[in-house]
């Protein structure tokens, strides 16, 4: 493990999580008063500078993203992504059980940024043990009197993937449908309830402490240029160790798989990686050379997503993953739009076609301009990312589809 | 004003307007399902996506504000691509029985089909049927035509104020229903209509027309409504000199009051029109018997009368009790004839609860 670099998990197991007074004997909420003292365009401007972009998924830089809500509003709202629904991903979790109190700093420093004193986190229904946790976190955090009058509010989800897109969350939070809104206007002009909302991943506010304390230089200078800092990813599936990693993002994805990771489980060699969750590509063995970070992952045609490793060694069946892949899809389709409500549902139709052994090529013609359709014209990021695993894994192991088409 | 190039054309837009409007305005045809210029934005159909030149993604033209400098292209080879997949899935769950449809000939899938050569779905398989069928006197529900555009959900809403219909479950499975999906009966549902009016295929038809005549078949006759003083106005649907069903119009220069909105009798209450028990002339009371009369003599008989009870006991032994479907200038002239000619106060109105 001598290789990880801890920045958000310094302190893992060494302090109680919920306990606001032991954070503070390590250096917490020093960052958040630092942020109280500072000019609030500087703030922004020191959040801007030390090139944190979000940790969620799209990767937009956190301090742009608040310098786009408007000053004058009256009432702002500073929101908290854990839905974490991507198949594999349970960073935020460990960072709530780990760090829960560098969270409440991250969206109280947020909230001082946009001038908001009320933060709402939205934790993904299957994590209740983590919701009690962060409210006792909460109330020990105000009885210490570290968030001065910055509010923070536990919401649970229901266990709909769509949620994690951050306006099906808004949507959820305001008691509709989990259905996410067009954009624009974006969250951050009309967001919760229709006024201008700050909605961020845990991890990404999990850095803003260390970035208020140690400085946006120090933060710049780690890991990846373009996407700068460390990044929690968690191995699952063939990999020796199954867990959780920090390291800075210009670690390699071999590193991740063969030195971290202690390689492919009973010395098998490797077939795939899909990185970022359910939605993301299948990378082949040839580009494990590929640093982790937002930008180079997309190079190769990837996405670093929310960081999830899945594993995949030499005897998994490609097509049988996939056809599973596009089962999941088509279950968390909220049903809006044209192309994913029905094209999740046809591309589950024609992979399992494809998986036993029934479809032609023609299947595969069809399933590919499908799969470029909602790409394109998806309303959301689910039709849109949807497609990848198919197109990925038809263009990296066709041959594995060969073998299944008649 | 914000300056674009719409296939080519360059134009000039006030700013906030979006770009289906633009495109609307350069002469471009975009096709939409879900949009209704009278109801909240969806962008949830993605039948108007267009190019926007430099962006990876179409964007759904009625939703997205138009912005200085874009190029946007309506008909790409990739936009043309798009819709005629997006109708493939559309046929792929859409029961196709449009002999027989109510809306054939006047059925927005129907019509994009055949702009865009769309004959057949390379989609079709399984999927959900719901066969929903409503035991009320006036809509007929066949979800399994419906394309979840949320119109009816929307009107029903915004314009009725009943919200007796939403999107239940997720997917593909996500169909159109009442609370609990119960009947629509039992819900809040007032049974306006409006949801017929907007469904732009035929998942929602009135059965009080069923098989009397296709759009294309009718005559449109524009009238004003009888059943009360609001004067809404609607088209009676003639075929043969007959009334086959009512349609609204929606635009305010011929719908200044109601803009398209009708109530359940307006919309669905006309087969009183060729009823046998619909009275046609005046009728007389003689021996306990009704005898047919003239217009002149029944009304010379009712004021011959009224002089009489006038004369014998008083003005204040009469009164009058006038209708709520009457407009407000033929109330007023009743009351004013009872006050100023017959000489009583008492007047009266169904409406006054």
């Amino acid at each position: 493990m001598a290789e990880e670099m801890r920045v958000l998990l310094e302190y893992a197991d060494k302090i109680n999580p919920e306990s606001a007074d032991e954070y503070v004997k390590v250096g917490g909420y020093v960052g958040l008063e630092k942020a109280r003292q500072m000019e609030i365009n500087d703030l922004i401007q020191e959040v801007k500078s030390s090139g944190l972009r979000g940790r969620g998924g799209a990767g937009f830089n956190a301090g742009m993203k608040w310098s786009f809500v408007p000053k004058n509003a009256e009432i702002k709202y500073v929101v908290c992504n854990l839905d974490e629904g991507e198949p594999g991903t349970y960073k935020d979790r460990i960072i709530c059980e780990k760090n829960a109190q560098a969270l409440l700093e991250g969206m109280a420093i947020c909230g001082r940024a946009i001038g908001s004193n009320q933060g709402y986190i939205y934790c993904r229904g299957e994590y209740p043990f983590t919701v009690k946790l962060l409210k006792n976190a909460i109330q020990s955090a105000k009885e210490l009197g570290a968030l001065g009058d910055f509010n923070i509010e536990v919401r649970m989800g229901a266990g709909a993937y769509v949620c994690g897109e951050e306006t099906a969350l808004i949507e959820s939070i305001e008691g509709h449908r989990g259905e996410p809104r067009f954009k624009p206007p974006f969250p951050g002009v009309a967001g919760l309830w229709g006024v201008p909302t700050v909605v961020n991943n845990v991890e990404t506010f999990a850095c803003l402490p260390s970035i208020l304390t140690k400085g946006s230089a120090w933060f710049a200078g780690i890991g990846a240029a373009k996407y700068p800092g460390t990044k929690i990813v968690t191995l699952t599936g063939d990999a020796v160790n199954t867990t959780f990693f920090e390291v800075p993002t210009d670690y390699i994805l071999r590193d991740v798989i063969y030195k971290l990771g202690g390689g492919v489980k009973g010395g098998k060699k490797l077939k795939a990686v899909q990185v970022g969750g359910t939605s993301g590509s299948f990378i082949p063995e040839q580009n494990l050379d590929t640093q982790i970070d937002f930008d180079s992952m997309g190079a190769i045609g990837a996405a670093l997503g929310s960081g999830a490793v899945l594993v995949l060694d030499e005897t998994r069946d490609i097509v049988d993953i996939v056809t599973r892949i596009s089962k999941f899809f088509e279950h968390e389709s909220c049903g809006k739009c044209n192309p994913c409500r029905e094209g999740t549902f046809r591309c589950r139709e024609i992979m399992e076609k494809i998986n036993a052994g029934k479809a032609s090529q023609k299947d595969i013609d069809n399933l590919l301009l499908l799969t470029r359709v909602m790409q394109k014209a998806a309303l959301c990021g689910l039709g849109q990312a949807a497609p990848f695993p198919i197109q990925s894994t038809i263009k990296h192991f066709a041959h594995e589809y060969a073998r299944k088409i008649v | 004003m914000i300056k674009l190039t719409v296939n080519g054309r360059e134009i000039q837009v006030p700013k906030g307007t979006m770009v289906l409007d633009a495109c609307q305005q350069a002469g471009a045809d975009v096709p939409t399902l879900c949009y209704d210029p009278d109801l909240k934005l969806a962008g949830s159909c993605r039948m108007c996506v267009v190019e926007a030149k430099g962006r990876p993604n179409l964007m759904a033209a009625c939703v997205s504000p138009a912005e200085n400098g874009m190029v946007i292209e309506t008909e790409s080879p990739d936009v043309v691509e798009s819709r005629k997949i997006i109708l493939e899935l559309l046929l792929a769950r859409h029961k196709l029985e449009c002999h027989t449809c109510e809306k054939d000939g006047s059925c927005k899938l129907q019509d994009y089909c055949y702009r865009y050569g769309v004959t057949d779905s390379r989609y079709a398989g399984q999927g959900a049927h719901f066969g929903m069928e409503d035991p009320n006197p006036f809509f007929k529900r066949d979800y399994d035509k419906c394309i979840i555009c949320t119109r009816c959900v929307r009107v029903c809403d915004e314009i009725t104020g009943a919200q007796a219909i939403n999107v239940k479950e997720r997917g593909h499975h996500a169909k159109i229903a009442t609370v609990f999906d119960g009947k629509l009966d039992d819900s809040s549902c007032v049974f306006c209509g409006q949801c017929v009016m907007v469904c732009p295929v035929g998942a929602l038809t009135s059965k009080v027309s069923a098989g009397k005549g296709k759009s294309y078949q009718t005559q449109n006759v524009l009238t004003t409504c009888t059943y009360c003083g609001t004067g809404c106005t609607f088209e009676l649907n003639v075929k043969d000199d007959h009334v086959v069903g009512v349609t609204s119009v929606r635009e305010s220069e011929f719908s200044p009051v109601n803009k398209g909105a009708l109530c359940v009798k307006g919309r669905f209450g006309w087969d009183f029109i060729e009823s046998k028990e619909r009275l046609t002339t005046p009728l007389i009371r003689e021996n306990g018997e009704l005898r047919p009369a003239s217009w002149d003599e029944a009304l010379d008989y009712a004021a011959n009368k009224i002089k009489a009870i006038k004369e014998k006991d008083g003005p204040d032994s009469l009164a009058l009790f006038s209708s709520a479907r009457a407009t407000n200038e033929e109330n007023y002239l009743a009351q004013k004839l009872f006050r100023a000619a017959i000489g009583t106060n008492n007047v009266d109105h169904c409406a006054r609860l």
